[in-house]
């Protein structure tokens, strides 16, 4: 290769390398540099500790509830959520009357902001004018609640994020050929043969896609929680990247912050990982 | 067992898509649905298989009324034009899929997929999925499918169209030869004439939802009912040209722009007629470099070679006529030419109707 196409071909991807770099490689380096120091600007502490913040972690009995917390509502609402979106899609793939009037009208929880929804669900959840304990005819403290608080959070993202899951699972659905089940249903398959053995299998690329967005999602669940609880009561809702937030801000630990910050980002990537290695088999199979 | 078709119909919304008032396919026959796009043929391949329900009517396989019976209790396979086979499973999957819904027992499932497999020379290609299968072997793998369930009926939906034109030549010969070795009825839907002409022993012509005429591939091609069936057939296809009939010194004769035919066969009361659609196929048409008196005078206006053969295209007296003439003739553009048309050779058909005219014309078969 001619030097100056090769000057020519790194000159072009320069600039957007650089973009890329700015604005996602640094800040996780400087990150990762932090949480190796003990870096307290209002006592003007900045020192190399080597791995005692990481021994810190270790020990910090509130990052493990926080990790705890975040895997609860991670699992609890991604479950919840694709059971919900799966049977909303299925339904919304029928023909009927309305469907399109239907299909908007099931998205539109996922257009509202989210802290907007978080305030809105705040109210819902208010122990003396709330609608649901209006309705429900009793009189919980759903926020203040340390058994309720974690689930009313978990309830509102589900309501927030279900249309994300419809909308893909929908798309996914759509591109089924409607030939394969004409095929099954000739080869002898009942309604629930045909969601098994057609529906499931093929749409299975898609619910991984939507698993590893939603996943990620909820593992750095900030906006919903901090709106709601802030992390309370007794940090019963505390999730990683709440108790983060209140070290780097709140009490400008930016050290042993950013150590967390590190905990929180190697958490969520080992699980993109994990279901970026079943995707890709997913989708290799596809025809 | 015969499938029986009695009054059938079928609408969506207002538009009639298929009626069928009366219709048997015989038991073992190679029975063929042909038309354009849209004349209702696959539809009716559908309501055969339940995949559609007739809005009116009857089917009736043997003394068994297909009618409202789920597409898998109707003992029919279908192969679909898209082959739609499951991408997510194996040939030996795909194979299987319709055995084990039907709850067979490992041995025999193995057994009967096993069989199939050989007859259609799958055994290399059990493993592989069918991503993994070249166009000509998933055709292969969607047979199998409909083999294995040891149906009454096989449909099969326009299942070489996707095909270049080599590998389709070659499944047809295979399709033919295992209707031969199974001896099970094929119902075979295609908008490709020659598809049909070539594999079936009989073959309904279908036009918006109705069969236009239904008989040997023979019959269609040298009896066709209307202009419709007489032009659907035969590549390049018939000549029709508008003939005013009179009677003359030596019996009728057909004027044909300037030109004279005498059809002194003809029975005289096919004047009542006066205008008429005349009929002339390619290859009957006779192209002469020998003047002769009832001989017309032309002029080729183009040669097409289509290796042993030439398609010529003539000019005459006001009209145009398509010939097709062996290449060794060596027909050159602008040559000068003479052409007979045989009297024995002409189709007579209704200007209005299109339905064909004359002593001869047999009604819609069936």
């Amino acid at each position: 290769m001619l030097w100056r196409e090769r000057i020519g071909r790194y000159g072009y991807l320069a600039p957007a390398a650089l973009f890329a770099a700015s604005i996602a490689l640094v800040p996780i380096l400087v990150t990762f540099w932090l949480s190796f120091h003990r870096q307290m600007p209002i006592f003007g502490i900045s020192r190399f500790v080597g791995l005692e913040n990481y021994r810190f972690l270790l020990e910090d009995a509130r990052f493990w509830n926080a990790l705890g917390n975040t895997a609860y509502f991670a699992a609890f609402s991604v479950v919840l959520e694709l059971g919900l979106g799966l049977t909303f899609a299925l339904l919304l793939n029928r023909q009927f009357r309305g469907r399109a009037v239907a299909r908007a009208l099931v998205l539109i929880p996922w257009a509202v902001p989210n802290v907007v929804a978080a305030r809105f669900w705040e109210w819902v959840y208010n122990a003396d004018f709330g609608v649901l304990n209006y309705l429900l005819g009793i009189k919980i403290n759903w926020l203040g609640d340390p058994l309720w608080a974690l689930h009313a959070a978990i309830l509102a993202d589900v309501w927030k994020t279900t249309p994300f899951v419809v909308l893909l699972l929908l798309a996914g659905l759509q591109v089924i050929p409607e030939e394969l089940y004409q095929a099954a249903r000739i080869d002898g398959a009942n309604a629930w043969q045909l969601f098994r053995h057609i529906t499931l299998p093929l749409l299975k690329p898609v619910i991984l896609l939507v698993l590893l967005f939603r996943t990620m999602d909820a593992a750095r669940i900030f906006d919903l929680i901090f709106v709601l609880t802030g992390g309370g009561p007794a940090n019963e809702t505390e999730t990683l990247v709440v108790y983060a937030y209140k070290l780097l801000y709140r009490t400008l630990q930016f050290g042993y912050g950013s150590t967390l910050s590190v905990a929180a980002f190697l958490f969520i990537l080992a699980l993109s990982l994990a279901y970026l290695h079943q995707l890709r088999r997913a989708w290799e199979l596809r025809g | 067992m015969d499938l029986r078709f009695e009054n059938v119909s079928k609408r969506f919304g207002e538009r009639l898509a298929v009626e069928i008032p009366q219709l048997t396919i015989r038991r073992g026959e190679f029975f063929t649905f042909v038309g354009p796009s849209g004349c209702g043929k696959s539809t009716t391949l559908n309501l055969i298989a339940g995949l559609e329900e007739p809005s009116s009517g009857t089917l009736q396989l043997g003394d068994r009324r297909l009618t409202h019976l789920p597409p898998h209790q109707r003992d029919v396979a279908f192969v679909f034009q898209s082959y739609a086979l499951y991408p997510h499973r194996t040939v030996f999957g795909n194979l299987s899929f319709p055995l084990e819904l039907a709850g067979l027992s490992r041995e025999s499932i193995r057994e009967r997929v096993r069989q199939a497999a050989e007859l259609l020379g799958l055994d290399p290609l059990l493993e592989k999925y069918p991503r993994q299968l070249s166009g000509g072997e998933r055709q292969r793998v969607a047979v199998g499918r409909a083999i294995v369930r040891q149906p009454q009926l096989f449909l099969f939906d326009e299942p070489l169209s996707n095909l270049d034109a080599p590998l389709r030549a070659q499944m047809r010969k295979e399709l033919r030869h295992l209707h031969q070795r199974l001896g099970t009825t094929f119902i075979y839907v295609t908008h490709d004439q020659e598809e049909a002409l070539s594999l079936s022993d009989r073959i309904a012509v279908m036009r918006k939802g109705r069969i236009q005429q239904c008989g040997l591939p023979r019959e269609l091609y040298e009896r066709p009912v209307n202009a419709f069936v007489a032009s659907f057939f035969g590549s390049p296809s018939i000549n029709l040209l508008p003939a005013a009939l009179a009677a003359g010194p030596d019996g009728i004769a057909a004027r044909i722009g300037e030109l004279q035919l005498s059809l002194a066969g003809l029975d005289a009361k096919i004047l009542e007629a006066g205008v008429v659609t005349l009929g002339i196929r390619p290859e009957h048409v006779r192209v002469s470099r020998e003047p002769l008196p009832e001989r017309w005078p032309a002029e080729i206006s183009l040669v097409e070679l289509h290796g042993g053969q030439t398609i010529l295209e003539l000019q005459l007296g006001g009209f145009s006529l398509t010939a097709v003439e062996r290449a060794e003739a060596r027909y050159r553009e602008g040559e000068k030419v003479w052409v007979v048309i045989p009297e024995e050779r002409v189709h007579l058909f209704d200007p209005s109707t299109g339905n064909r005219l004359g002593a001869d014309s047999p009604g819609p078969t069936s």
